[in-house]
């Protein structure tokens, strides 16, 4: 059984890789590549799978949602990801932030089910989505 | 044009919405536990949820009638087996085998397929998801694993 908690978090951003020029990066892309930057309301999606206990739970809901809020949403939450946060490698699509959400969880990862998938939507309009290595 | 013999694997979603009252609470422990277990879900008076359930049937598109599975058919099983019975009502004590089972969300979507799954037949067809949210924020998916088995 697979279990999902939704959060939000809002931080900014800006598009722009050092290893390409700046006409490049205009190009590629276009406005996320405005020099001061812009913000998403991201809502993030937390699966895990496990078993269901006798207690009728897979998870306690608390636990995962302090263990969210510790190691992720209070990194994330109102920040800027180009300066704010050294961890994110790389241009923080949310590609890249999908992949930190999930190196950030799974390192001293507590909880007896394993974290299974991370979902990041950027906007209503665009998805991101992970299967989550083995922890 | 269509290729009958050109069958892909689908996937159909058939969502529906029943409100209900329930208390998560193991008669066997004291108020203390059982808060420290299932936190506000305890509260012995009861609270409800709109619960949204989506059943997803897999299969393959019947040549014939260019269907996996009669939606109408999907409808009648889903109001018969889980609407109707759960709609508006308080689970520990309307709703079997809610009486002696604690009416998690967990607990639910596995007692709604049990309820659905043997309905759900035809040739390649599969009940293969049960996804049950109990807010918004909060959805669990059952693919019908035996208890204790991880998907």
């Amino acid at each position: 059984m697979r279990l999902t908690r939704r959060y939000r978090f809002a931080s900014s951003h800006r598009l722009d890789s050092p290893a390409l020029t700046a006409e490049q990066n205009r190009r590629l892309y276009g406005k996320c590549n405005n020099p001061f930057g812009h913000g998403h309301d991201y809502v993030l999606e937390i699966s895990v799978e496990g078993r269901v206990e006798e207690n009728g739970l897979m998870i306690d809901r608390e636990a995962l949602d302090k263990l969210v809020e510790a190691k992720v949403l209070r990194r994330l939450d109102h920040k800027d990801l180009n300066r704010d946060v050294p961890e994110l490698v790389g241009v923080p699509t949310t590609e890249n932030l999908a992949q930190l959400v999930e190196g950030l969880l799974l390192a001293d990862w507590p909880l007896a089910p394993r974290l299974a998938r991370i979902r990041i939507a950027e906007t209503e309009r665009n998805t991101f989505e992970l299967e989550a290595v083995a922890s | 044009m269509l290729h009958p013999n050109n069958s892909h694997l689908m996937f159909l979603t058939r969502k529906v919405e029943f409100s209900a009252s329930h208390v998560c609470a193991n008669p066997a422990w004291d108020e203390a536990e059982n808060r420290r277990v299932y936190g506000a879900n305890s509260n012995p008076n009861g609270h409800g949820h709109n619960f949204v359930l989506e059943v997803t049937i897999s299969g393959q598109p019947d040549a014939i009638t260019g269907m996996v599975f009669d939606l109408r058919e999907l409808k009648e099983i889903l109001n018969r087996e889980v609407v109707e019975p759960m709609d508006h009502r308080f689970l520990n004590r309307e709703v079997e085998p809610f009486d002696r089972v604690v009416p998690t969300t967990e607990n639910l979507a596995m007692e709604i397929w049990r309820r659905i799954c043997p309905a759900i037949s035809g040739e390649g067809v599969r009940l293969h998801n049960v996804r049950l949210y109990e807010t918004a924020d909060l959805f669990v998916d059952y693919g019908g694993q035996e208890q204790g088995e991880v998907r």
